[in-house]
């Protein structure tokens, strides 16, 4: 009996992990490079097209179809026309795994796709590394995704933790009377932001600025009311608010003006770069001085960028900026795996990943791609934009000093709705 | 940490945690009434808020005086849901197969919602939204004074209704055992229809405070109905009056320990009262043994 049953054990754990190597195998021959005659080259993805990162995804559907709709148009990858498979995960880090596992072993998948955020790009490089695809993406941003030693992860944007380099040396900068005394650092505990606050503090204080506030909140709170008066009370000069998405901008300035607090100086990590979606939540008047780090903007000189955004103007409407960044970092994640994809001359994910781990610089509408050996875009420059105007708000390139399409930064910012 | 900081937390939290009591208000009177559990009340707050985006935009309606439209619309809106799904439901498994239906329902509202406004957050704006007065150093911001008020004089409106009139004397008769309420001649029905309309007119108040403080798009509902839940199971399922002090005293202790010691520990704070309360009075704070005939 005991004989049987520990041969019908071995015989269970053999039958199933022969079904998980066929289904690997499966999978991997999906991706095996080669591609029947006519045959369209499948792309998974999975987005947050419901739940916190909504709007986020929603943007980054509209990038990846962009670019999907401008490769066919030019006959598609080596001549196969491009499908998307987007399956939404609700933006659930859980539920993101789920997606890419059966993209990749149930829909067979040739390429992958990253999703929105640091906080499940994680998870999916994971799941997407057991089958050996590359997972290029535009989103995953913190030192947390290329802390896990992934050799398949390429983020073709500006790793997080420098993006408010140019900002924090800025004001650093300034003559010492008219530079600020104290500083509000108050973040979201989200690996996108969090990793943004100490490289700043640095700089700061070693300019003589001193922290008078420095907490963390937590990710899933709605009521920022009590945090943002706290902010207030300590009356700081600058406010540096690691936020990740518009709801959080929004409830900070409002409860910022209700307690009759205006900073000179306040910027946020994610938020305002969301366009008309940041200027309908606070108001026009509101956004006035209000500055946000980021690697893009809808009025970039880059050519390449210029006609990625008349082509989404010309199917979305709206103005250049309005333009979602999410936008140019999907339709950059697709630039990079066409160049790829043309370079190996397949779609084998081995032969990809190799390829954009060789240090080649590969131009998207951000800007160049290059990759060190975590997959990191080092060489992205990190830039300040920031909202001027009451009507018709220009969103302008306020950082770095000295390059040619930076503006004059308004300083101190004006008093809100003024 | 200041006493402006301090007195601040204490003040977002009553003029705050008044709104949450208010929503959690209809969520509990439900319960009580029909011992439904409504997990949809938190896409129902959501669609409040958005009846009254759709009002001011389209056709420059105050808040305030779209309230007048709202609230009997989300009235009917409880009616309809009520009729057509929660209603239908019947034997041993209602209570647990409601949280299933108004799930779904959730869902398609959800779901319409997405269609109709996109998943783009909005906030809804008026001259009072971002203003205040400040007694003393502290502000108050009128949006949340105002909030108070209304959900206040609500909330008094409904107590009147329970204490001062026939119909009241129905609901707590159906409160308190519902096959007695029906041998004495109360149409147990018809005053389940009726508090269901009620739950759900409360949202159309609660969600216009809370789209007026918050930017929203639908899936904030999440988030609201686990804040929802929590109150009404601190405050004892069916209880009207466990569900304002709750309501109250959730969003007053998460505030002020989010001062005193860090924003990290305020949900956290107020889940360890929770689960001391329902270590000693599992029923809630005010609600009563499992004694309801049904």
């Amino acid at each position: 009996m005991k004989i049987s049953r520990k041969y019908f054990r071995t015989l269970g754990v053999a039958s199933v992990a022969g079904a998980m190597s066929l289904t690997m195998v499966t999978a991997s021959g999906a991706s095996s490079g080669t591609l029947a005659k006519g045959a369209p080259v499948k792309i998974g993805i999975s987005l947050s097209l419901s739940g916190d990162f909504s709007a986020d995804g929603q943007a980054f559907q509209q990038g990846y179809k962009l670019w999907a709709n401008d490769v066919n148009k030019a006959g598609g990858l080596l001549g196969h026309k491009v499908t998307l498979d987007i399956k939404s995960d609700a933006s659930s880090p859980t539920q993101v795994v789920t997606n890419y596992q059966t993209l990749i072993s149930s829909d067979h998948v040739n390429l992958t796709f990253g999703p929105f955020s640091s906080l499940l790009t994680l998870p999916a490089a994971k799941a997407v590394s057991r089958y050996g695809y590359a997972m290029v993406e535009g989103a995953g941003g913190a030192p947390s995704v290329f802390q896990a030693s992934l050799h398949n992860v390429f983020d073709v944007a500006l790793p997080v933790a420098n993006s408010l380099v140019p900002f924090a040396n800025w004001v650093s900068s300034l003559p010492k009377a008219k530079r600020p005394t104290t500083v509000a650092y108050v973040t979201s505990n989200d690996p996108f932001t969090q990793p943004q606050i100490p490289v700043a503090q640095a700089i700061m204080a070693k300019a003589g600025i001193k922290a008078v506030y420095n907490k963390v909140f937590p990710s899933e709170v709605t009521d920022f009311t009590p945090i943002a008066d706290a902010v207030a009370a300590a009356k700081p000069q600058v406010v540096i608010l690691g936020s990740t998405d518009v709801p959080t901008v929004s409830a900070f300035m409002q409860a910022f003006e209700q307690s009759g607090f205006s900073p000179k100086v306040f910027i946020a990590t994610a938020g305002p770069d969301q366009g008309a979606t940041f200027i309908k939540a606070v108001g026009a008047a509101n956004a006035d001085g209000v500055m946000v780090p980021n690697s893009w903007y809808g009025l970039a000189a880059n050519p390449q960028s210029k006609k990625m955004v008349a082509e989404y103007i010309k199917q979305y409407g709206g103005t250049p900026a309005g333009v979602n960044a999410d936008v140019a970092e999907a339709y950059a994640v697709g630039q990079v795996v066409a160049q790829a994809v043309k370079a190996t001359g397949g779609f084998d994910n081995a032969k990809i990943i190799k390829y954009l781990h060789s240090g080649v610089s590969i131009p998207t509408v951000l800007g160049g791609a290059q990759f060190n050996s975590l997959g990191e875009n080092p060489k992205m420059t990190a830039y300040t934009f920031q909202w001027q105007g009451t009507k018709g708000n220009r969103f302008v390139q306020v950082n770095p000093l000295g390059d040619p399409n930076t503006v004059k930064i308004v300083y101190p910012k004006p008093v809100w709705g003024k | 940490m200041n006493s402006t900081a301090l007195l601040s937390a204490a003040k977002d939290g009553l003029l705050t945690g008044s709104v949450y009591a208010l929503m959690a208000t209809g969520l509990t009177l439900i319960f009580g009434v029909m011992d439904i559990i409504n997990v949809a009340q938190g896409i129902l707050v959501i669609l409040g808020a958005y009846l009254s985006y759709a009002l001011q935009v389209h056709w420059h309606i105050d808040l305030f005086v779209g309230l007048l439209i709202t609230i009997p619309a989300m009235f009917v809106v409880g009616i309809v849901i009520e009729r057509l799904f929660v209603g239908r439901l019947k034997g041993p498994e209602k209570t647990a197969m409601s949280i299933l239906v108004t799930y779904a329902v959730s869902l398609l509202i959800e779901g319409a919602l997405n269609m109709i406004f996109s998943v783009n957050d909005v906030q809804l704006q008026g001259w009072y939204v971002n203003r205040s007065f400040a007694i003393g150093s502290i502000h108050f911001g009128y949006i949340y004074v105002a909030g108070f008020v209304l959900a206040v004089g609500l909330l008094s409106s409904l107590y009147y209704m329970l204490y001062r009139t026939r119909f009241g004397v129905s609901v707590r008769a159906s409160l308190a055992d519902q096959t007695s309420a029906a041998l004495v001649g109360i149409d147990v029905k018809r005053v389940s229809t009726i508090c269901f309309g009620i739950g759900v007119a409360v949202t159309a108040a609660g969600g216009m405070i809370y789209g007026a403080t918050n930017s929203f798009n639908a899936s904030t509902s999440y988030d609201l109905i686990s804040r929802l839940l929590t109150i009404i199971v601190l405050g004892g399922m069916g209880s009207l009056g466990g569900a304002m002090i709750a309501g109250v005293g959730m969003v007053f202790i998460g505030d002020m320990v989010g001062v005193i010691w860090s924003p990290v520990w305020s949900s956290m704070s107020y889940f360890i009262v929770l689960a001391v309360v329902l270590l000693f009075r599992p029923q809630g704070l005010f609600g009563k043994q499992a004694v309801r005939v049904a």
